[in-house]
């Protein structure tokens, strides 16, 4: 008879250990790049970052003394951004009130989900190629080409699928017996919807929403064709109509120049990319939490 | 002719004519006749799978949030077939409300819980008042007059079940339906609304199903029995149909269908 107690020798926990160290060793390998891109960057932007920063114009790449700041990128990306989201959250939440509420799971709603799911996976490169052809190179807005708009919409693009599918699912996550409740009483599908199931899945479309903004806000493909770049801050309302400057775009054109302060400018901007998509994804997270808990009571 | 359908409905308030039930192809009732009277409770037993709930949830037209969820027959309600074309079912469900298996209030303070549903209906009055009387008729409003602005949730089950009652009073339907309103409380909670079920049906009429045949004894004074067989012509599934209709005296003491006696009696369920 064996024993009862554990055996190392044994060939059969040999080989569990060996698994289980092997897909230890395997999650190490996969964060590992995480860690070393955050610190790396922490360590080469963290340096850069002086108040003069927040406020300065960029300099002209050839200056090599000062690169000056980054103002005029972090207005832009925060402006393309709010544009982005002002097209894809009505949207994309109405698209999906629609797949979740209204539709019976037909031919169009699957098509609606498929189109969805494929769009997630389009290149975002594609998105900016798109918006130039439609909106730049026709001069469609009012006779601008490159402009801060046409960014927010190549933006809206890639925005969109997010923002429809965690209203789809968060959706999909309210008890039915609480619609029953509404339409029960006599609401109307409007009014159940507006005033009860919203609301119920308020936070988790929230999340979404979040995600998907810190998404828009790091891409910069689709910023080259559409918003380009300015070094000049951004004074008014007209400023739309025209070049835009914004982070990941100023990050691509300053680290390719053989200038060392620009360079530097570089780091500093995607020091502070990185840390307001961190600190975006880490709010989401704790928005999510947020709703974990209030659900179990 | 007309004289007679007069005088049916001086007493008839809902009535079911020749109506079946399916979803997608599957028949879940059929040739349901039935015919309910104003201000009486009526139950509807039956084993499970009988149709029964679905039959009551065609009162009101919830069985449209199910799809592929078809009628055939009339469902005449105030002289109107309710599943005509031209109906509106959000109408339907205002004058005649329902009450669910799980209590089901909504996300909001109990107050709200019953402001919802006269709000949405366009009443202007005192809407406190309201909210008192509704959970006075409900037999809750002694236990949570206090506190009206805490959750509907922080309620226990029973009366968050009177709540949804509640609730439903408060939008002053001509009928209202309990899907099995007791099934998921406790004994003593049952007997609270099975109380309050006989102080309304002073002003409403009532229609419930229930798995408890005491409570059907207890609380209704005509009983629906449904059983389901199978059908020569089906594909070899039970189709639901009407058993039994009379006044619960009778059905629970001198049944005239043998099934019933053997379902009344705990042979089968």
């Amino acid at each position: 008879m064996n024993s009862l107690y554990y055996q190392k020798r044994l060939s059969r926990n040999i080989g569990d250990k060996f698994f289980t160290s092997l897909s230890v060793i395997c999650a190490l390998i996969a964060i590992l790049p995480l860690i070393f891109l955050v610190t790396y960057i922490l360590y080469k932007g963290g340096s850069q970052i002086t108040p003069e920063l927040f406020t300065l114009e960029p300099n002209p790449p050839g200056d090599d003394l000062d690169a000056g700041g980054i103002n005029p990128a972090l207005i832009g990306t925060l402006i393309i951004t709010t544009i982005a989201s002002i097209i894809a959250i009505p949207v994309g939440v109405g698209g999906g009130i629609y797949l979740a509420e209204y539709s019976k799971g037909g031919a169009f709603s699957r098509f609606i989900r498929f189109g969805v799911n494929v769009l997630a996976g389009v290149p975002s490169i594609i998105a900016g190629v798109f918006i130039y052809a439609l909106i730049v190179s026709t001069k469609i807005l009012f006779g601008s080409m490159y402009s801060g708009l046409a960014g927010g919409m190549a933006l809206s693009i890639l925005m969109l699928p997010t923002v429809i599918k965690t209203t789809d699912e968060g959706l999909k996550l309210v008890p039915n017996e609480l619609r029953y409740a509404s339409l029960g009483v006599g609401a109307s599908m409007y009014t159940t919807i507006l005033k009860v199931t919203l609301p119920s899945a308020f936070r988790s479309i929230a999340t979404g929403v979040v995600l998907g903004i810190a998404r828009a806000a790091g891409e910069t493909a689709p910023l080259i064709f559409t918003a380009l770049f300015s070094y000049y801050y951004i004074t008014g309302f007209g400023d739309l109509f025209y070049e835009m400057g914004s982070l990941a775009v100023l990050i691509y054109n300053f680290a390719l120049e053989p200038y060392d302060a620009q360079n530097k400018l570089a780091w500093a901007a995607s020091f502070i990319l990185v840390l307001t998509i961190l600190s975006v994804n880490i709010f989401s997270r704790i928005l999510a939490a947020f709703t974990e808990k209030t659900k179990r009571v | 002719m007309i004289k007679t359908n007069k005088k049916i409905s001086k007493n008839i308030i809902l009535s079911l004519e020749n109506v079946s039930i399916s979803y997608g192809t599957f028949e879940a009732v059929r040739n349901v006749f039935c015919n309910f009277k104003k201000g009486n409770i009526t139950s509807l037993i039956g084993p499970s799978g009988c149709g029964k709930s679905t039959v009551l949830r065609s009162l009101n037209r919830m069985n449209d949030l199910i799809p592929n969820c078809s009628l055939k027959g009339t469902v005449l309600f105030d002289g109107t077939n309710i599943y005509d074309k031209r109906v509106d079912p959000v109408e339907v469900r205002r004058r005649i409300g329902m009450v669910f298996q799980q209590p089901n209030p909504f996300p909001k303070s109990i107050y709200e819980n019953i402001a919802f549903g006269a709000r949405i209906n366009g009443f202007t009055g005192d809407m406190d008042e309201l909210v008192e009387s509704s959970l006075r008729k409900a037999a809750l409003w002694d236990e949570c007059k206090d506190k009206l602005n805490d959750s509907g949730y922080s309620l226990s089950g029973g009366q968050q079940q009177r709540l949804c009652i509640a609730r439903t009073i408060a939008i002053e339907p001509e009928i209202i339906l309990m899907d099995e309103p007791c099934s998921a409380l406790d004994p003593i909670s049952t007997l609270k609304i099975e109380e309050t079920m006989h102080e309304l049906k002073k002003n409403y009429t009532i229609i419930i199903v229930t798995h408890n045949m005491q409570q059907a004894l207890r609380v209704s004074d005509m009983t629906a029995f449904f059983n389901a067989i199978e059908y020569e012509d089906g594909d070899g599934g039970k189709v639901g149909y009407l058993a039994e209709f009379n006044s619960t005296k009778k059905i629970f003491n001198s049944p005239k269908e043998k099934t019933t006696q053997e379902y009344i009696s705990g042979k089968f369920g």
